[in-house]
């Protein structure tokens, strides 16, 4: 049994009335990467960003037991579609640092490393709103690991990008996953899953159709649902 | 048409020749709309953004009540301070009436809700960019107001030098709370008002060329200071 673990139990979140997702009772190991998928509106975002502590649950609850608790204080989000401050790359690498208190020369020194770590390299004093797809995405991923997270959430980081941008991504994750941190992302790229998932958890229409290893769920998936999915038909 | 041309040649003579009337009253209006802008900014751009960020139960009314403040006439809102600096007002005590102290008191009056409509628009649209991250990151709420009011300076400046325009253009109620006194109270404004009345047009007109003239060189001195329009930005 692995040492740490986050447990959902009847984790439920309606907005306006209706059920995004859930109930949703599932347990996460301490280590390794999740991949959440499923169909378009199955609620992987709003999963994540619940996970996150982003999104206030209508019912359940998210507990964190054992080393858990430790991946709870430190925690990163790269969203789907970056946010971007009105500031250079560098700077916005530097934030979260100078939000701790972490002085300018020295933030944005470990930015410019963090910057080298993922490959992104471009002028660094550009503002960010003129880097280009795949760059504002390893901006974004900078932003996200210079806090070293012990759990990094990263909601489709390669939507959009083309086959060398996501395999550069896909590098970076594998390197910090074999640092240490734990990874839950979503994705829609059924290949992107089989590369890089240590187990799988499958959503159809807000509640959880399946979960498991990756090698179980991708050779044998149980649910109805799943089984579509990989075949390439459409779910809805 | 003649006296529009007669009016430049008068402004440019009065220019060159740093006529010493033209300096003093163009000092005047610029230390008095500067001086409105600037606190009028003070409490307007936190204000806006505190809006942005914030909600409470009277937020739309209190929104409301801003935009429509920008229209405040500014004869009305003279009148009023008029009435409350008087000898026999509340705070007439004071003596402030026809000094330049209160007639930036009244263009603060005029300016604040300008300034702080126009950030709180740039910050709202900044802050609904910025909301997850901020959140995701644990910025605590002062943390936020400041990288919202650092990212949105350039649209914070807009809303400052819409404060100043406004303020420097203004006539009605720095008319009547300064009382256009020569060296002492009177501004541009108000003596191209008192030119006009007397029927000097080419005076009135070179003074109008010169306020143009100022609100033009204020707002371009402080987009170069703050490179606003460097590199590819737009």
């Amino acid at each position: 049994m692995v040492s740490g673990m986050i447990v959902l139990e009847g984790v439920e979140l309606r907005r306006g009335g209706r059920v995004i997702v859930g109930p949703v009772s599932l347990t996460l190991g301490a280590e390794g990467i999740t991949m959440v998928m499923g169909p378009n509106g199955a609620g992987k975002t709003t999963l994540l960003r619940a996970l996150h502590g982003l999104e206030r649950l209508s019912s359940g609850q998210i507990r964190w037991a054992g080393n858990g608790n430790a991946l709870r204080e430190r925690q990163a989000f790269v969203f789907q579609t970056p946010v971007l401050m009105r500031r250079s790359a560098l700077d916005s690498i530097a934030y979260p640092l100078r939000l701790r208190g972490v002085k300018r020369a020295e933030a944005r020194e470990r930015a410019a490393a963090c910057a080298e770590q993922v490959g992104l390299r471009v002028n660094l004093k550009k503002e960010v709103s003129d880097l280009s797809g795949g760059e504002k995405q390893k901006m974004a991923m900078a932003r996200a690991l210079i806090l070293e997270p012990a759990l990094l959430f990263l909601d489709e980081p390669s939507a959009n990008l083309d086959g060398r941008s996501t395999r550069e991504i896909e590098e970076i994750l594998n390197r910090i996953r074999a640092g240490g941190t734990r990874i839950v992302m979503s994705t829609h790229d059924i290949g992107q899953a089989r590369r890089l998932a240590d187990d799988v958890v499958f959503l159809h229409d807000g509640k959880l159709a399946e979960q498991g290893p990756s090698a179980a769920f991708f050779d044998a998936p149980q649910s109805s649902q799943a089984q579509a999915y990989l075949k390439g038909d459409i779910v809805l | 048409m003649n006296d529009i041309l007669q009016g430049m040649a008068r402004a440019a003579r009065l220019v060159v020749t740093l006529d010493a009337d033209l300096v003093e009253i163009t000092a005047l209006s610029l230390q008095v709309s500067l001086g409105a802008a600037v606190i009028a900014s003070a409490i307007g751009l936190p204000l806006g953004a505190w809006l942005a960020i914030n909600r409470f139960p009277a937020r739309r009314v209190v929104i409301a009540v801003l935009n429509a403040l920008m229209g405040l006439p500014p004869v009305v809102v003279g009148l009023i301070v008029y009435v409350l600096f008087s000898r026999s007002g509340p705070l007439g005590a004071l003596g402030l009436l026809f000094t330049p102290t209160v007639m930036v008191i009244a263009q603060v009056i005029i300016i604040t809700p300008i300034v702080a409509s126009v950030s709180h628009q740039a910050i709202r649209e900044l802050w609904a960019d910025y909301h997850d991250l901020l959140i995701s990151l644990k910025a605590n709420r002062l943390q936020r107001i400041v990288t919202l009011l650092w990212d949105g300076r350039r649209a914070l400046m807009t809303a400052s030098l819409a404060g100043f325009g406004r303020g420097v253009g203004e006539v009605g109620a720095i008319m009547i709370v300064g009382g256009n006194i020569d060296h002492a109270t009177r501004v541009l404004t108000t003596a191209i008002a008192l030119e006009t009345g007397k029927g000097a047009f080419d005076m009135a007109l070179a003074l109008g060329f010169v306020l143009i003239g100022l609100a033009i060189s204020v707002n371009l001195a402080l987009h170069f200071l703050s490179r606003t329009e460097r590199g590819s930005r737009w």
